[in-house]
């Protein structure tokens, strides 16, 4: 069934028999800073054979609310309401009772498949106790064992029979996770709770795992219950959507309807907070200020409220129940928000949060008029490479291979230009930006920052060239000393550079600020901030030093969706204020449109294609970009659900033994659909990139630049 | 899997024999066996010195001498004592005495240490746990013999209560003990009883700190929770998913055990007077006799070897991360 058409039905008749109601659902623990209240109230249901989208930021009480319907909450938690899973209460079952319905009706997909199967048993034994737990002992070991290779066979696992003998350690995280879904389609269940499916996966292999969610649900017909802080994916997945925020639902509703006309301030802010990947043009992304709220002490009223433009004093008296919206829609799409009717209208939501938010893109600095090759060249990398020995053993090491992290990487910065550097795990972006940083010699290849090459820097040179490249990481919690206030934090690249006090406390104040911090808080230690905070604190350590280059690894992929709008456009506003050039390097191709003016896609140690964003979004010719542009689920469900997507097959080859000539040709589909003959040179000859080149793609059969078309 | 085990063993080969090795170095640099024999009054003539000398070929350099022996213990000649008499007359009697002890020791302590972490970590913060943690930190902060000396007072104190010798704790038998074969089964078994819990004590107080830990790391794991959420109750999870899992980190841990026990059982052996390969080595090294040291030193290197090999054999046994 597709999920589109059939949404609407369930819906209009809500009081047909769902698979599972909740009602009135609350869910504490205990904690050192009192009782949290991790849900609160909170009422849904699941259709047959309906896919339901829950999505909130962390602590919003998504994931806890559905163990809680799997019974499998830790003992100290205390749960109340009503959970009724096909007509029958299951608050209150014992262990015992609940295992006869866990597995076999209702399934569960986890988030990390890297640990969620058990290392030392067989991938095919732990698919067959499913099985047999739930067989009353009429099915035999050997039947079991023959279904659970069928299972695999179903959920895309190559090889199936002889795969099925081998540990999970033998498994990547994309086929792990089919694994996962084998077990949890083993029994036809009625319900599947899929708790963050594909959070922990790379795009393109996120795309085949819901392609495999989407037939596991046609084969057993089972209700979903999808959880997700990514609202592209519930675009294309799911019918029905559950905005949940501090406990509660927030609003729920059909997917397209909430999509198109959201009625409550918080999904308003998040639908326009971030970024597409499938739009040209630029448009200006929605913070949502603040964060959410402390579940052991919420204050009375609305708990969106200290964070909503939109709050007034009724917001703060009582909290808005969860009411069917007037106006447009049906009883289905309902809101819990005092102002929801004001909401209404035809603008579209993008519009709207612009306009309630207040957003605004940052205006291009003349620097940008300038052409690419009239401006100063800040960075350039010429055919580095970097390879590691690997060794095995361990009181007598030998080298058994070489893999070759980055292989012949080449690019230049300019000035006031952002490059992004994409591409998915262990394609070498990683170990690039670590190679520029390190300012060491690689195994080859050249690095020139600001026109000097590091190798042969001495060591007052170094220093110098240290101020002009800072870099930002990922993890704010991990890059900042605990132990350190953070006005030391800021101030210690100014130290180290002899400036006197009082120029250093001038500077860490005017950073505090440059940011959007108060610079009272200087005072103050990391452990008081929240996420967003702490990532300003490093970027404001990261400009202490005027740098003309900054190196930004993953630096919002840590961050809640509504937090990291705001560090996204802070970037962009300190980029034209300073002329800054930086060079980013993340795995969110949406995030990379939005602030890219170039953009180089790696695969395997190469960049496979670079260009100006524009030309690389809005017409990719690697085959590679394209199956990577076309898995990034985009949030709007009309859009979403016409696109064409390309699944590509396979796991990333080994990185110590790269295929020969292309190394993208064991899972390319343009190779895949070539005649015999035309197939030699991909195989035989390695393609080579024009660097230089406004767009260009390592490709003997790229796509022509002429047929111009939106992903 | 076999290419793994049979590189482990070539590996603790080699250690046991560089042990071996450092072990007959040090002893014959720093024993002088002769010392007694000159120190008598009145002193030996020199030739009957050198001659003694000979006789223990003190008066080749060390290495022959240690290779002369190495040689020597491969064929089961293990030397001749300070006193003349063949090490090998003594030796095996003391090791079936030792291994009694030690190897009883361990299994208990493996399997109660591990039955102990296990519920401790099941009922983490009740009182079971808290009961079990802090007896084994009062365990595992008493010296060996000190923990020997109190349970024989508590033998002592049994006994007397039951008004005959349940407990004994001096020798392995009863001197001249006579009766049927049950008889002294039975005798043999209340010797036993002290020595091993003093050393069982020990090693149940150590395993089942670390089994605690890596049974909690497990109680956390999203697997337990897969293995759940599949239909198994808590409890059947746990056997069939948790316990073997939680097992992995221990193998490691049994080696080094085993090693401590070895030299805990020096004191222990003195303690309840066993002679075996403990009291020997303290005998040995009072007689000044580098053979004797060099033997003792090469059973305990064979027996960590031993147990060290077990440990990754059962290591690969229950990890197939390591097979291959
Ligand atoms: S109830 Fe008030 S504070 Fe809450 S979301 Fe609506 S307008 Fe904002
Ligand atoms: S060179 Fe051949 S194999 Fe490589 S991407 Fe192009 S078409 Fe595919």
């Amino acid at each position: 069934m597709t999920t589109a058409e059939a949404a609407a039905a369930p819906d209009e008749r809500p009081d047909a028999d769902p698979v599972l109601r909740v009602d009135d659902l609350q869910v504490s623990f205990p904690s050192e800073a009192g009782r949290v209240h991790a849900v609160r109230g909170l009422s849904y249901h699941v259709d047959r054979g309906e896919v339901l989208g829950i999505v909130g930021e962390s602590g919003s009480g998504k994931s806890v609310s559905s163990l809680a319907v799997m019974g499998l909450l830790p003992a100290q938690a205390r749960v109340s309401g009503s959970i009724r899973f096909a007509g029958r209460e299951l608050i209150g079952l014992s262990d015992r009772e609940l295992s006869g319905i866990r597995g076999r009706r209702i399934a569960m997909v986890f988030q990390d498949p890297l640990s969620a199967l058990t290392p030392v048993h067989t991938v095919g034994d732990q698919v067959a106790e499913a099985l047999l737990v739930h067989g009353g002992g009429k099915l035999s070991t050997k039947d079991a064992t023959a279904r659970a290779v069928e299972l695999l066979d179903l959920v895309g696992i190559p090889n199936a029979a002889a795969r099925a003998r081998a540990f999970p350690h033998e498994f990547s995280g994309g086929m792990r996770q089919r694994v996962v879904i084998a077990i949890a389609i083993a029994n036809n269940p009625d319900l599947i709770i899929a708790d963050e499916p594909t959070t922990a996966l790379d795009v393109t292999v996120q795309a085949q795992v819901l392609e495999v969610l989407r037939t596991a649900q046609e084969v057993t017909g089972a209700g979903i219950a999808i959880i997700t802080h990514d609202l592209g994916v519930v675009a294309g997945f799911a019918d029905r959507l559950m905005v949940m925020y501090a406990g509660r639902a927030v609003e729920t509703g059909p997917v397209r309807e909430i999509y198109s006309a959201p009625r409550m301030p918080y999904t308003l802010g998040l639908l326009g907070s971030i970024p597409r990947v499938d739009v040209a043009e630029k448009q200006p992304l929605v913070p949502i200020e603040g964060q959410p709220p402390s579940l052991s002490e919420l204050p009375p009223g609305c708990p969106f409220a200290p964070r909503c433009p939109l709050a007034v004093d009724a917001c703060r008296a009582a909290e808005p129940p969860l009411v069917p919206v007037t106006g447009t829609g049906g009883v289905a799409h309902r809101a819990a928000c005092h102002r929801s009717e004001e909401l209404a209208g035809d603008r579209s939501a993008e519009e709207t949060a612009v306009q309630v938010f207040g957003a605004e893109l940052v205006e291009p600095t003349d620097l940008a008029t300038v052409p690419r090759a009239r401006r100063q060249t800040v960075l350039r990398v010429d055919g580095l490479v970097k390879h590691y020995p690997l060794t095995r053993g361990t009181l007598l090491r030998r080298r058994v291979g070489t893999v070759r992290a980055v292989d012949g990487v080449s690019f230049d910065i300019v000035r006031g230009e952002t490059l992004g550097l994409v591409g998915e795990s262990g394609c070498g972006k990683t170990t690039t930006l670590m190679e520029i940083l390190s300012l060491a010699k690689p195994t080859a290849g050249t690095i020139s920052v600001l026109g000097s090459t590091v190798e042969s820097l001495g060591r007052a040179e170094a220093k110098r060239i240290r101020r002009d490249l800072q870099v930002v990481f990922q993890d704010p919690t991990a890059a900042l000393d605990p132990r350190l206030p953070v006005f030391d934090i800021i101030a210690e690249p100014l130290r180290v550079h002899g400036f006197d006090r009082p120029h250093i406390r001038r500077r860490v104040a005017d950073l505090l600020e440059l940011v959007g911090l108060r610079p009272e808080f200087a005072a103050r230690y990391p452990a008081e901030f929240s996420g967003g905070q702490r990532q300003r604190i490093g970027i404001a350590r990261a400009l202490a030093l005027e740098p003309k280059l900054v190196v930004l690894d993953e630096p919002v992929s840590a961050l809640d969706v509504s937090i990291q709008a705001g560090v996204i456009n802070l970037l962009d506003e300190l980029k034209a204020k300073l002329s800054l050039s930086y060079l980013f390097v993340a795995h969110d191709l949406a995030v990379v449109r939005h602030v890219a003016d170039r953009v180089a896609v790696m695969y395997l140690g190469k960049i496979v294609e670079i260009g100006d964003a524009p030309s690389v979004f809005g017409a990719p010719r690697h085959p590679y970009t394209r199956a990577l542009l076309s898995a990034v689920p985009v949030p709007d469900p009309v859009v979403e659900r016409r696109r064409e997507r390309i699944i590509l097959t396979g796991d990333l080859p080994s990185p110590a033994d790269p295929p020969s000539g292309c190394r993208f040709r064991t899972r390319c589909f343009t190779f895949a659909a070539l005649p015999e003959d035309r197939r030699v040179l991909c195989v035989e000859r390695e393609p080579v990139l024009d660097a230089a080149a406004d767009h260009a793609a390592a490709c003997h059969y790229p796509r022509d630049s002429t047929s111009l078309q939106r992903v | 899997m076999t290419g793994f085990l049979v590189r482990r063993l070539l590996n603790y080969l080699l250690l046991c024999l560089v042990a071996t090795f450092l072990a007959y170095l040090l002893a014959a640099q720093t024993f002088d066996p002769l010392a007694v024999l000159q120190s008598r009054n009145p002193a030996p003539p020199p030739e009957a010195i050198a001659a003694k000398a000979h006789e223990l070929h003190l008066d080749q350099p060390v290495i022959p001498r240690y290779l002369d022996w190495l040689g020597n213990a491969l064929h089961g000649d293990f030397g001749r004592t300070v006193d003349g008499a063949p090490v090998s007359a003594e030796l095996w009697r003391r090791v079936g005495v030792s291994l009694r002890l030690f190897l009883l020791g361990t299994v208990i302590g493996i399997a109660v240490g591990v039955i102990c972490g296990v519920v401790s970590a099941i009922r983490q913060y009740r009182f079971t746990d808290y009961a079990i943690t802090v007896l084994s930190y009062v365990i595992l902060s008493t010296p060996v013999f000190l923990l020997g000396l109190l349970l024989k007072q508590a033998a002592l104190n049994v006994n007397q209560g039951l008004g005959t010798e349940l407990l004994r704790f001096t020798g392995e038998v009863t001197p001249n003990f006579s009766g049927g074969f049950g008889a002294a089964l039975l005798d043999r078994l209340q010797h036993l009883v002290l020595p091993t819990l003093t050393i069982a004590l020990g090693q149940i107080a150590l395993y089942s700190r670390y089994q605690r830990g890596a049974m909690l790391d497990v109680l956390g794991s999203d697997f337990l929770r897969t293995a759940q959420a599949k239909g198994l109750t808590r409890r059947r999870a746990l056997v069939r998913h948790g316990m073997r899992t939680a097992l992995i980190p221990m193998t490691t841990l049994f080696a080094f055990g085993f090693g401590t026990l070895v030299i805990g059982g020096v004191f222990t052996e003195n303690l309840f007077s066993w002679f075996g390969m403990g009291d020997w080595l303290v005998h040995g090294i009072g007689a000044q006799d580098a053979n004797i040291t060099a033997t003792v030193t090469l059973f305990v290197a064979v027996c960590v070897l031993l147990s060290g090999w077990l440990s990754d054999v059962l290591h690969a046994v229950l990890d197939p991360r390591v097979r291959g």
